[in-house]
Formats: structure tokens, sequence, C-alpha cells
């Protein structure tokens, strides 16, 4: 194996573990908000203030950090993962 | 014909705007508006005056499905999110959350969540591996012919059941809202879509799209600031104002999630199911390489969280501006919360606006499935299986374009014949078709170097026959549908089930079959999967 082609390896196995990690991240960040609407109801019910339930809160919250977790993996993809590459392209 | 110009020589008799006042409700719902068919035949005009340009520039098959991958990220994010957006999630939600409050708001969640999973698992990967379709990837280390047909049945069984959906819908929205006859309605939107893609391809497609996009969130960002300028742009103040007429409930989970299971299964399909989409996976080859389809997977999320978000506001804003009762008057599944929204806020011009939207929303969603349709029949199908490949350009552009034609004219006669049935549950059923037979395949195919042609092909066979097989004996199709007391099975979505199993099946029978091919091709993906197609 040569140089190139273990450092190919070791930048796919790092891509391969961020998928993986944000891919946990947003089956926690749905299932629990899913789990806590079917098992805590009177929790996602309750008013944080007039007008604003946990309920609410936390599902525009899970609309909102899924997308933040994708701009995370674009800005990381975007620098390190594209630059190691075109380096090993060269 | 007849009934179209009928329609239009009523416009001139409908009255300027509608009478509305809170109690006894008039609504020009219904009624031929001026409004609406002049944005109507607006879109119409500039959507073909698109597919005419996107003509000339579609010669060969690179063009016809892929857009010869000139389109950039920023486009593919807004022809993503038009592509996804349909009726069913603007109308739907809007009138769930209008009448049942925060429960509307988990699909709102739901039908979001699945964008970073394509983000992180599969959009790269997809782009470097394959030319125009998913089984393209899938196949790729494989035998073309076993996976081609079985990729093939999961498409078409996504395709379809998604076609009804929309297609019934959009006859009973547009008769509904411009009191076009049901056929009439299906036939405009079947001649229309099929225009589009026959002539126009993927380039006609993804401006419909764009275009689509930019109405779409123009108009419910439009329709959203006029709700929140009546409670001093506090959205906290809108959501007291519902709580303080229906009660603190309409803020907290109730009785649509009974079925804690159900629910979780639901949320499943819509995870990974968006991933197995047919007509989604297809867009990321119109772009130039794998960094730009990654940036269009983030502006799509973007656009369609905000989409979702906005939901929230629109549907409590029907809640407490129009009432529930009232919308449930005119449709009793509250499909129509948003439409009398506009028209409580803007009158009827509004209304006719957002109608024209709705209406656009669904001729291009449903010109984005025909066309991954029509590339499974003649991609994968025709000139993989039947022709093993050698096919020239010429022929393959015809058959596509005759795969077209046949697609478009079984979805108006598949949408004339499910007239006034009940199905709804048909896009929940090719999301857990997308999850259970293309999402797990692809998964495997990319990232396991052990899944063999038998075991992929089988996961894919049982993920499509497991899930139809579930649905059939669920509550849906007995209980709602054939009026038994019971199910045998108790899960509205049987994605639960079906996505592990689906999982199992290729795992199992891939470690208890030999593919020695597939094993040393894998090498060969791992490199691709980075550098494409040059690598």
């Amino acid at each position: 194996m040569t140089e190139r082609e273990s450092r190919l390896r070791a930048l796919d196995a790092l891509r391969t573990r961020y998928a993986i990690t944000l891919t946990a991240a947003m089956v926690v960040l749905y299932f629990g908000f899913i789990l806590l609407i079917a098992f805590d109801r009177e929790l996602m019910g309750t008013l944080i203030v007039p007008g604003l339930s946990w309920g609410i809160l936390l599902g525009a919250l899970v609309i909102v950090v899924s997308w933040l977790l994708t701009w995370w993996y674009v800005r990381w993809a975007n620098s390190y993962y594209d630059r190691e590459l075109a380096e090993l392209q060269q | 014909m007849r009934a179209l110009t009928h329609a239009l020589l009523q416009v001139a008799q409908v009255p300027p705007a509608a009478v509305v006042d809170s109690g006894a409700r008039a609504t020009s719902i219904g009624q031929p508006n001026a409004v609406a068919m002049s944005f109507f035949f607006a879109f119409i005009a500039v959507t073909l005056g698109i597919t005419w340009w996107a003509a000339r520039k579609t010669r060969t098959t690179e063009d016809f499905y892929a857009a010869g991958r000139s389109i950039t990220a920023g486009q593919n994010g807004f022809a993503l999110a038009g592509d996804y957006m349909s009726a069913a999630s603007f109308l739907g939600i809007a009138g769930l959350v209008s009448t049942t409050g925060f429960d509307g708001l988990i699909y709102s969640t739901g039908w979001l969540v699945g964008w970073p999973v394509v983000l992180f698992l599969i959009a790269e990967p997809l782009r470097n591996l394959g030319k125009y379709t998913f089984a393209d990837v899938v196949a790729m280390r494989l035998r073309q012919t076993p996976v081609r047909i079985a990729a093939a049945i999961g498409t078409l069984a996504t395709v379809i059941f998604y076609l009804i959906a929309q297609m019934v819908g959009a006859g009973g929205l547009i008769k509904l809202m411009f009191g076009l006859p049901y056929e009439t309605a299906i036939v405009v939107v079947g001649v229309a879509m099929i225009a589009y893609v026959l002539f126009g391809g993927m380039i006609a497609t993804t401006w419909v799209q764009i275009v689509k996009a930019f109405l779409l969130l123009g108009g419910a960002t439009l329709l959203a600031l006029m709700v929140l300028s009546r409670f001093g742009w506090n959205p906290i103040a809108l959501f007291r104002a519902a709580a303080a007429t229906y009660g603190d409930g309409v803020l907290a989970p109730g009785r649509l999630v009974t079925n804690p299971l159900d629910t979780i299964s639901l949320g499943m399909a819509l995870m990974f199911g968006t991933a197995g989409l047919p007509h989604i996976l297809m867009r990321f080859y119109t772009v130039r390489d794998a960094q730009a389809a990654r940036k269009s997977v983030f502006y799509a999320t973007g656009l369609i969280g905000f989409f979702y978000l906005m939901t929230f506001i629109l549907g409590f804003g029907a809640m407490v501006l129009v009432t529930p009762e009232a919308i449930k008057a005119v449709d009793a599944g509250g499909n129509m919360a948003a439409p009398l929204l506009a028209e409580t806020l803007g009158g009827t011009p509004f209304l006719g606006f957002i109608a024209a939207v709705a209406f656009a929303t669904i001729l291009a969603v449903v010109a984005g499935l025909t066309l991954s349709g029509a590339a499974a029949l003649s991609h994968d199908l025709w000139v993989s299986v039947v022709r093993k490949g050698e096919a020239t350009a010429i022929e393959q552009l015809r058959v596509a374009r005759i795969a077209t034609v046949a697609l478009g004219m079984v979805a108006v006669i598949l949408g004339i014949t499910f007239k006034g049935q009940n199905v709804a549950f048909m896009v929940s059923l090719a999301f857990a078709i997308a999850a259970s037979a293309n999402f797990p395949a692809l998964l495997l195919s990319i990232f396991w170097k052990k899944c063999t042609t038998l075991g992929v092909v089988s996961s894919m066979l049982v993920g499509t026959i497991s899930t139809l097989l579930l649905i059939y004996l669920s509550p849906t199709i007995q209980v709602d549908i054939l009026k038994h007391d019971a199910a045998y099975f108790p899960l509205k979505n049987p994605a639960l089930i079906t996505i592990p199993l689906s999982f199992i099946v290729g795992i199992v029978v891939s470690l208890l079959s030999e593919d020695a091919e597939a094993q040393a091709k894998f090498a060969q993906v791992e490199r691709r999967i980075h550098l494409g197609a040059n690598a």
C-alpha cells in the first residue's frame, strides 16, 4: 500500500466517523423529541411562559439544530476534508 | 377543455372581493377566481417557456437525466426544496396545526430530519459513484441485472404511490379552489407535467422546481408576516391567543399521538425515507461534483427548515383568525386552512395567489416524480437489463421519452381511478418503501465491503414486499378503508419493523452467500467515493 493510499484510507475513516457520529446525533435529537412526546406529555405541555410550551420550543429547536448540524458538517468538509483530498490528488 | 372555458367565462361574474366577517363566514373558495386563474396561467406560461428553452439545450442523455451536470449548488438547493415541499406539507400541515394545534407540528419536524441524514450518509458518495439513478450506485460492484430489476421495483413502487397521492390531491384541490371538474384538473396536471419532462428533461424539471420553491416560500412568508403583523410580530403572542380561546391543550401533545409506537414508526419512515426517495436522489447528479452536492443539501435543509418553522405560524394563525370550525366547514380534512387564512388576510386576490401557489407546488412535484420513474424504466430496465448497456445515445433518449409519456399517462389514469378514495396514506407508504427498500440497499452497498448481490437484492425485495403487506394488514387499510373491526397488524406505518428487517435480511443473506467480484471491486468503490469517476 502506497503512502497516498493509506492517507486516503485514513481520510475515508475520518469522514465515515464524522458521518456516523452526526447521524447518531440526529437520531438522538429527533427520537428524543418523539419519545418525550410519547412518554412525557405532561412535560411537553408545560408552559415556560404563557403561550410557549416545552413541546413547541423543542420542536422548533429540533429544526434549528438539524440545520446547524448540516452547517457544521459542511464547514468541516469544505475546509479540512476538501483540502486533504486536493493534496492527495496532486 | 370545455369546462376550462366555462370556468373562464364565469370569472367575470365573480365579485371582486370576498365577503368576510367573523360571524357567518362567506368564502369564495370553490368559485373560479380571476386572480387565481391569472396566476395559474402565468405559471403555466412561464414554465412552458422554460421548457421550450430547456428543450433546445437537451441533446444527450446526460442533459435529459442530469441537466448536463450544470446546476449550481444554490440552484440545486432550491430545486431539492421544490421537489420535496409538496402540497401535503403546505396545505396538510397548516390544516393539521389549525385543527389540532401542537400535534400537527410533529409532522413539521418529522419532514425535516431526513435531510441531515441525506447529507451525512448519501449525497456525496451518490454523486461520486453514480450516473443517473441510485441503482447505478447499488449495482456498481454487484451483478447488474438482478440489482437493476430490484431497484427499479423499489423506485417504481415509491414513485407510483407518491404520484397517486399527489394526483388525487391535485384533482380534489383544484376542484375545491378553482371549481374545475376533477377529471379536467387531472388531465391538465398530466399534460403539463408530461410536457415539462418530455421536452425539457431534467433542465426544465429543475427550473420548474426552482420557480415553484420561490413561489411557495414567498407566498408562505408573506402569509406568515401578515399573521404576525396582527400579533405585534411576536409568535408567542399568537400561540397565547390560540391558547386563550382553545385552551392550553392546543400547545401540548394530544389525541393524535395516542400510540407511541406509531409515532416512532412514522418518525423512522420520515427520517430514513427521505434518503431513499428516487426523485430526490436523482438531483445530486445534476451538480458538478460532490462538493456542490454537499452544499446543495445544506441550502435545501435551510430552506425546508425555514418553511416548516413557518407552518407553526400559518397553522396557529389559521386557528385564531379563521377558526377550526370555519376551516372544517369548507373541507373536513382541514386542507383549506392556508387558503382560507390568505382570504381572511388579503381577500380574494391573495386567496387566488395562494391557490395558484398550491397548484404550482403539485405540478412541480409530479414532474420530478415522473422523471425519476422514467429513468428507472429506461436507464435501469431498458438500457441496463434488456440491452445490457449496449444502447446508442439516440435510442436511450428515445426510450426515456417513451417512458415519460407512458408513466405520465399511467399517473393520469390512476389519478382518475382513485377519485374520491382516501389516498393520504400513500405518501407515508411511499416514504416507508423508500426507507425500507432503497435506503438499506444504498447504505450497505456504499459502506459494507461484505455485501453481496444476493444479499442486497433480497434486502430490496423484502423491504418492498413486507412494507406493502404490513400496510395492507394495518388499521389504515383494514379499518379505515375496508371497514373491518380490527387490523391484523397494529401499526399504521410499518417502518419500525420493515427497516430493521430489510437490514437484517441484507446482512444475513450477504454473510451466507459468496460474491467474489463484489468484494474485489470494493477498493474501487472506496476510491471513487472520494475522488469521483476520474479516480
